[in-house]
């Protein structure tokens, strides 16, 4: 069945234009078709959170969304974040309390947690756990997460 | 590509979905939040050779205060019903509902008709709008229809939607004074589909008797099941623990139906079930007696 379909789309502030086959997921159409291989592709039944990406500033599942269904809007994925010589406090906080061993989850966690900080300045530990639960992390136990994000939190808003 | 070739369609209104679904009849699909179907075309468990994509439909995702209650257009995503300060105040079970279903990310993108329409009775929106009473509109390209919640769910995945049809509002009647109410589930990890639940509302009269008494459990059957043997022990009763624990066990042990899976065996369901209906009893209970 041969369909395609036109898209115009916003990642990390650069517009795209691409046609695609309508089945292609955000996540395929985002490693493949840009190259943007930041975002991880895990269970791809929504279960991992490893694919998570912002979806006009709102974390969702990459793995289930269809491309034609981004047309017109804006994403953000880790690549959006910070540079190699210029990491975002929270990509800093990661690496300065170790919050990642094999670092599969780490895209996925970071921008589930961008903006939860930038509405939840200030988060319990109970309340951290609470933001990270979409997403799993089968190296650190979590624990080096949730000291990534408290150390974020401050230095974020000092 | 992990989903099956479809041909995809992302009309803007209404009538034009109905349109569709009338020419491809069971063919197609229709694609709401996408949060379980798409799961199931990613294992190709699903494969519809039609995808008609209802996102960009703008008229789908009001909430209205109506004089008894709300009514939520089918599109209302799952974290907007969350936040919505109206249904927090008319309709409390549903906003305390909101949170204890899936992840954050789910939430953003799923919605309240599209897990409606799904139908898994997992799902705590199956069994809470059971439990209140909610009515469903329906529409073909010809006539609309309300369905009771009731008679909405059929079985297993299963609703009263035609493939034609598609589910265009739901209205969520708040509940009279002196009501309490409580949502209680038992997961594997926070947000998980639940190993068992169930939704409590009970109203007293003036005497502080039970005037009337609903239970609905979700990971209990192929449906929403509603536990009208337990409710009829406490209708016209005065509320005690002795009471309670007699409705929670005729409720665990004669009228639900859960199964045995990886997750859990039957037995432990029914004693979850036990446990989770004297406490959400004793909670809603609580709540009725302090709102006057």
């Amino acid at each position: 069945m041969e369909n395609t379909f036109a898209i115009s789309v916003t990642v990390n502030g650069t517009p795209y234009q691409r046609s695609v086959d309508p089945r292609t997921l955000l996540s395929d159409f985002l490693r493949y078709d840009l190259g943007l291989t930041g975002t991880h592709v895990g269970c791809e039944h929504g279960v991992c959170g490893a694919c998570t990406v912002l979806l006009d500033g709102e974390p969702v599942r990459s793995c289930l969304l269809f491309a034609p269904q981004v047309d017109g809007h804006e994403i953000l994925t880790v690549e959006g974040l910070g540079t190699l010589d210029d990491l975002h406090p929270l990509q800093e906080a990661f690496r300065e309390t170790h919050a990642l061993q094999c670092g599969f989850c780490t895209p996925g966690i970071l921008t589930t947690l961008l903006p939860y900080l930038e509405e939840n300045p200030n988060p319990t530990e109970e309340e951290i756990r609470e933001a990270i639960s979409g997403n799993l992390c089968r190296c650190t136990g979590y624990q080096h997460i949730i000291d990534a994000v408290k150390l974020a939190a401050e230095n974020m808003n000092p | 590509m992990k989903p099956a070739p479809f041909k995809y369609y992302a009309p803007t209104t209404v009538p034009e979905v109905l349109s569709i679904l009338k020419e491809h009849g069971y063919d197609a699909k229709v694609l709401a939040g996408g949060q379980s179907l798409v799961p199931m075309m990613n294992f190709r468990l699903v494969q519809p050779a039609v995808l008609v994509d209802i996102n960009n439909i703008p008229d789908l995702s009001y909430i209205q205060n109506y004089e008894k209650g709300i009514r939520l257009g089918a599109m209302v995503r799952h974290s907007q019903a969350e936040h919505d300060s109206q249904i927090k105040e008319r309709v409390p079970l549903l906003h305390e509902t909101m949170p204890q279903i899936a992840t954050t990310q789910i939430r953003n993108r799923g919605t309240i008709g599209g897990s409606l329409a799904h139908a898994d009775p997992s799902a705590e929106l199956v069994a809470v709008t059971t439990a209140l009473k909610a009515r469903f509109k329906i529409q073909n390209l010809e006539a609309e229809r309300w369905v009771p919640a009731s008679e909405f769910f059929v079985g297993l995945l299963m609703t009263t939607l035609e493939p034609e049809e598609l589910l265009i509002e739901i209205e969520i009647p708040g509940l009279p004074s002196r009501s309490g109410w409580s949502l209680k589930e038992v997961a594997r990890r926070p947000h998980d589909f639940a190993l068992m639940g169930v939704a409590a509302v009970l109203t007293l009269d003036k005497k502080d008797r039970c005037q009337s008494a609903r239970l609905v459990y979700l990971s209990a059957g192929d449906g929403p099941l509603v536990a009208e043997e337990a409710a009829a022990l406490l209708q016209d009763q005065e509320i005690s623990e002795d009471l309670i624990n007699a409705a929670a066990e005729k409720a665990a042990t004669e009228e639900i139906d859960p199964g045995s899976d990886i997750h859990a065996t039957a037995d432990f369901r029914r004693h979850l079930a036990n446990v989770l209906t004297r406490r959400a009893l004793a909670e809603a209970y609580q709540r009725a007696k302090g709102g006057k």
